[in-house]
């Protein structure tokens, strides 16, 4: 038996479409009220373990408990505490927007009016009071991810799952689900949301499972997550080879590092990023030594994933 | 303001899950109602939608009766001669089966759509999802006939039956209606995509047409012809003949056994359609869950 103190826990859940092991094994623990991401590539497994926590799908092995009911055996008691914001967007073009929520909080089992008065609450919480007698057929991909999300928020879920909550919006329209999505944890809700993006994961989760071909092979805070990742690197660029090989000195010095110089351009790991590329300009100024671009840069989240499933590689092998 | 003001301040609870068999039903009820309402608001607020999945009835009625019906024979008393009188009741007939392919389509598109992932992630009834369709469509089906009714009455047919006959017969056609809504949600289900939903016409059409929707199965060659009075829509075109009196129905010897018995067949055949495919949509419904 699973712990029921934690919003969700899984144990080894495994499930195979035809040929493909969608998920092979994934363990999960989110403490009550916190905001847990599940962060992977395309085909990672992600929308597989929402959709079977969520009692959408049935896991083929493997345990899953969700606000301390079994997905399997109580999955009445599961969809009476979860709210779900799939990965496409679930709201109906040809209704209004306050029509739409008008529908869920009925079948939420509210009474007509309240369930008006809810609908016309949630618009104006999600800034869609102007917007509520529209079609969501007219709304901008931003409103159309807040309308979902009010949706499956008509009576506050204990565990909401978000399944790439931001995917396809500007970053107004991200930075408005963030706030949505942090003002829901504080009140007391667990999220459990999917991405593709570190940054989001590092905004708004308060752990990241990093899950890859069906497992999710890390778990950490975000701070813990980019130290495994690797620090930020400095990278220069310049036309001049021998100009290269002097700058390649001058920022071997000041990250303390060993520089990697590629195709006319140089790039060093860093722990402080900032200081190093003042540093590294200032000296390179002084010399007057002409490059043609200087930055920082954090390794992308496939350069991520390369590095932590090598890593947890060779930690297996020994 | 926050998110959980008011309303939601209570946390959700077991007050969202009925208590008993009888909570239970009330409940389920309540939610079919609630997804009929939204069905029903749909027409309300897109006539348009309406209006196209009628236009093809009614004007397949102008143009079978006016183009092709000046050349039909049907009551052995010359060409065009009664063909509103025979074709009226397939016209019917025909729309009732025609029917299934809406109930796929839409099945489909909440599929599709992702709405019926979030039914299913609610503690609502699961089994509404499917018998608010099915009610919305009766009602729907209702507002097609009424509006065919019309339409046939302008061009001048007649029912030449008591009116408890005549209501039968609607009664008859509502039946076959209802029967295919599991059809229906049977291969909305099934399907992958409204693309290939839009495909469903090459099932439809042969169902519709090799039958007596627009001519006796007499005028076919054998063995279609075979085929078309077995269809169970020939059943209930022909039945709704008999029950509106339509001159010339059943002239002759019947050809078919099952021309002679066709109110019985009106009856039987969409208790067998059901008697497979509930099972097959029930089945069906539990497997998106694989
Ligand atoms: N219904 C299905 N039938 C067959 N294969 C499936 C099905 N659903 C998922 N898969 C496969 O399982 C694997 C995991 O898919 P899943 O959708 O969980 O990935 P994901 O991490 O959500 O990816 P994305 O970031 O692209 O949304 C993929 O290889 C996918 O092709
Ligand atoms: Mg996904």
């Amino acid at each position: 038996m699973l712990s029921s103190e934690l919003a969700v826990q899984t144990r080894g859940l495994t499930k195979r479409y035809g040929e493909k092991l969608a998920l092979d094994g994934v363990d999960l623990s989110v403490p009550r009220g916190s905001v847990h991401g599940l962060l992977g590539p395309n085909g990672a497994g992600k929308t597989t373990t929402v959709r079977i926590l969520a009692t959408l799908t049935r896991a083929d092995a493997g345990e899953a408990v969700v606000a301390g009911y079994d997905v399997r055996n109580q999955p009445r008691e599961v969809r009476a505490s979860i709210g779900l914001v799939g990965q496409q967007t679930a709201v109906d073009d040809l209704l209004s927007a306050r029509q739409n929520l008008t529908i869920f909080g009925r079948l939420f089992r509210l009474d007509k009016a309240t369930a008006r008065r809810r609908a016309d609450e949630l618009l104006e919480l999600f800034g869609l009071a102007d917007a509520a007698k529209r079609s969501p057929k007219t709304f901008s991909g931003g409103m159309r991810r807040r309308l979902d999300l009010a949706a499956s928020m008509i009576l506050a879920p204990n565990v909401l799952f978000l399944d790439e909550p931001t995917t396809g919006l500007d970053p107004a329209g991200r930075r408005e689900v963030w706030k949505t999505v942090r003002d829901l944890a504080e009140q007391g809700t667990t999220v459990l949301l999917t991405t593709h993006y570190l940054d989001e994961a590092d905004k708004l989760c308060d752990r990241i499972s990093v899950i890859d071909e069906g497992r999710n092979f890390i778990e950490d805070t975000p701070a813990g997550l980019k130290r495994r990742i690797g620090d930020e690197r400095l990278e220069i660029a310049a036309d001049d080879s021998a100009v290269l090989a002097q700058v390649a000195q001058i920022a071997g010095r000041v990250a303390g590092a060993e520089v990697t110089v590629v195709e006319g351009s140089l790039s060093v790991p860093v722990a402080r990023g900032v200081r190093a590329l003042t540093e590294a300009a200032a000296e390179i100024r002084q010399q007057g030594l002409e490059i043609t671009d200087i930055g920082l840069r954090r390794p992308t989240l496939d350069e991520a994933f390369l590095h932590l499933t090598s890593r947890t590689e060779q930690e297996a092998a020994r | 303001m926050s998110v959980n003001d008011q309303t939601s301040q209570q946390r959700r609870s077991y007050a969202l899950l009925p208590s008993g068999p009888v909570s239970r039903f009330t409940w389920a009820m309540k939610d079919c109602w609630t997804i009929v309402m939204q069905e029903l608001t749909h027409l309300v607020r897109q006539p348009s939608t309406f209006a196209w999945q009628l236009g093809m009835p009614v004007v397949m009625v102008l143009m079978f009766v006016y183009v092709f019906g000046s050349a039909m024979d049907v009551t052995g008393q010359g060409a065009g001669e009664g063909y509103v009188d025979y074709a009226m009741p397939g016209m019917f007939a025909m729309t009732m089966a025609f029917g299934f392919m809406n109930t796929a389509f839409v099945v489909t598109l909440n599929k599709e759509k992702g709405f019926m992932d979030r039914f299913r992630s609610m503690p609502m009834s699961p089994s509404a999802v499917v018998t608010g369709r099915g009610v919305s469509d009766i009602i729907q089906a209702g507002v097609d006939l009424a509006v065919i009714a019309g339409v046939a009455l302008v061009i001048g047919w007649r029912s030449g039956g008591s009116l408890a006959a005549s209501m039968l017969a609607f009664g008859l056609l509502l039946w076959l209606r209802l029967a295919l809504i599991f059809v229906g949600i049977y291969l909305g289900l099934l399907i992958k995509n409204t693309e290939v939903a839009g495909s469903l016409f090459a099932v439809a059409f042969p169902l519709g047409f090799i039958s007596s929707v627009f001519a006796p199965p007499e005028m076919m060659p054998g063995w279609l012809g075979a085929i078309a009075a077995w269809n169970p829509v020939s059943s209930t075109a022909n039945a709704i003949r008999e029950l509106f009196e339509t001159p010339g129905a059943g002239v002759g010897e019947a050809s078919y056994w099952i021309d002679g018995h066709a109110i019985a067949g009106a009856i039987v055949w969409p208790v067998v359609i059901m008697a497979i495919f509930v099972p097959l949509a029930v089945r069906q419904f539990r497997n998106l869950s694989k």
